[in-house]
């Protein structure tokens, strides 16, 4: 049986020789691509650190196999900057101070984008906390993250669009 | 997590044969699986990743409008489909009040069928659990356990069936289509899970290697659509299991309940139908007092496991809150906080 897949990571292709089924998607991305951007929290799918794009959905990536993914294309936090052009949602991040320590950053980021692209939650406030509940904050820095994301959804909805989802 | 074999099978005979080998696991999402691999509780020697199995992700409409669900199909793309929303409101609040959306896009509806107790007796394995090692012992029973069941257990075990959207499918009569070695079958959805007794390590009903293909709900439980809830207790608003929950629906006209349906979550070791108050509910009138009635009798045999009799009057208080928000009618729009009994937008919008 082969162990090797073909997943897409941030536009670029990558064949990847797995020798352990075990490895999930996290671990691939951390330890053998050197994309550090999304994080161990829990890795068990409780806190949310570890989200990214996987085909345009947002998902846990501690919960899911590497080897499963055949075929897949993931965006993580390093492929949502233009060069040195943040994404809106990053931009909003920083104005709206919606971080403090930083380490559930690029999961509510991704989850933000994520978010926004499936459009279910509008400007409201409530529907937007209750979206974004699988990112847990321990600083607790969720008044400035859900304002980030609504202001986030505006500036791309008033064309400054740029959907990686 | 212990080593073991991925097998991706391309059809679903491939995929039952794989199966039959004893110490083979299905692995759709794997948010469960996964998880439980990682803390020793489940450590299949073969994995067989059905997630890329053909025709298993469709929502069929049936000619006499019931509907069937895929088994790979997504809980978020379950609950967000517009037809089906519209059609079983209950079940897609009851989708949406699960876990958190990270979750939601990957479940799907057959995992959540098979899904594990969240007992934390089970999920350690210092502890003595009858249902991760049979005959070892039940440490929940004299531990901490206001979260375990207060219907339908046993001394061998006192776990809960965690699931939500089960619990408004075994009220709508959902069925599941099942195959297996010895070919296919289906299964009344409230025959699927298995109370404790002496055997809690008899989970579901299912035979070894059994996949499920497919969960049905009938065209009958499209009655329901305009007054059906699930409503669910936690110990916080969002991203949390019920403490307690319920999913009712009634069939209403001039005045009078022709028919209820009503099912209890977060109380047993499976979705708890509660058909003597279903029975209490035909052809009376919607009352606060015929709601009461029922919510009784729903939790008649209700008794605690340990430090949870709180659980039995929760239980009675949210059957009868639900029932009183579902003869309100179901709300035009999905709540903001579905299932939470403090959603602002609780039973404000009713639909016509």
């Amino acid at each position: 049986m082969s162990l090797s897949v073909s997943i897409t990571i941030n536009g670029e292709v990558h064949a990847i020789d797995l020798d352990d089924p075990r490895v999930t998607l996290l671990d691939l991305l951390r330890e053998r691509l050197a994309l550090t951007g999304a994080k161990k929290g829990c890795d068990r799918g409780q806190c949310g650190a570890c989200t990214v794009l996987v085909d345009g959905r947002r998902i846990n990536s501690c919960l899911m196999l590497a080897i499963s993914l055949d075929g897949s294309a993931v965006t993580t936090i390093e492929g949502l900057a233009d060069g040195d052009a943040l994404h809106p949602v990053q931009a909003a991040f920083i104005e709206h101070d919606g971080f403090q320590c930083g380490f559930c950053t690029p999961g509510q980021i991704m989850s933000a984008v994520g978010l926004i692209a499936e459009g279910h939650a509008g400007d409201d406030p409530e529907r937007i906390r209750e979206l974004m509940s699988g990112n847990l904050c321990r600083c607790g820095a969720y008044k400035g993250i859900t304002e980030a994301v609504i202001d986030a959804q505006q500036a791309q909805k008033s064309g400054k669009r740029r959907d990686v989802a | 997590m212990n080593r073991f074999d991925y097998i991706q099978p391309k059809s679903v005979k491939e995929a039952v044969a794989a199966a039959s080998t004893p110490g083979s696991a299905y692995l759709a999402a794997g948010t469960n699986l996964l998880d439980l691999m990682k803390i020793g509780v489940s450590s299949p020697a073969r994995i067989i990743d059905i997630t890329r199995l053909p025709g298993l992700d469709e929502i069929s409409w049936l000619p006499d409008g019931g509907v069937r669900i895929g088994a790979l199909v997504r809980n978020s793309d379950l609950a967000y489909d517009a037809r089906f929303a519209r059609t079983f409101p209950s079940v897609a609040e009851a989708l949406l009040s699960g876990a958190s959306a990270q979750l939601r896009n990957a479940a799907t509806v057959s995992g959540n069928l098979m899904q594990r107790t969240r007992c934390a007796y089970f999920q350690d394995l210092a502890s003595a659990c009858n249902r991760r090692e049979p005959g070892s012992g039940c440490d929940a029973r004299g531990g901490e356990n206001r979260l375990n069941a207060v219907l339908g257990w046993s001394e061998h075990c006192i776990a809960t069936h965690p699931s939500d959207c089960c619990v408004p499918l075994v009220a709508l009569d959902a069925v599941v289509e099942v195959e297996g070695p010895n070919g296919a079958r289906e299964i009344a959805l409230d025959a699927l899970h298995a109370l404790p007794g002496t055997t809690p390590e008899r989970e579901t009903a299912l035979h070894p290697g059994e996949l499920i293909l497919a969960v049905r709900l009938p065209a009958q439980a499209t009655v329901y659509a305009s007054h059906a809830r699930y409503l669910k207790l936690r110990e916080r608003t969002s991203y949390a299991f019920a403490l307690v929950s319920a999913a009712v629906a009634l069939e209403v006209s001039a005045g009078t309940i022709r028919s209820a349906r009503i099912a209890l979550g977060g109380i047993a070791a499976k979705p708890w139908r509660a058909r003597e108050a279903e029975t209490s509910l035909e052809n009376v009138a919607p009352t606060p007092e015929a709601f009461a009635k029922a919510a009784e009798l729903a939790l008649l045999d209700a008794r605690p496991s340990g430090d949870n009799a709180y659980k039995i009057t929760l239980a009675r208080n949210i059957v009868a809150r639900a029932l009183a928000l579902a003869h309100d009618g179901t709300p035009k729009d999905m709540p903001a906080l579905p299932a939470s009994p403090f959603s602002a937008t609780l039973g404000a919008s009713h639909a016509g």
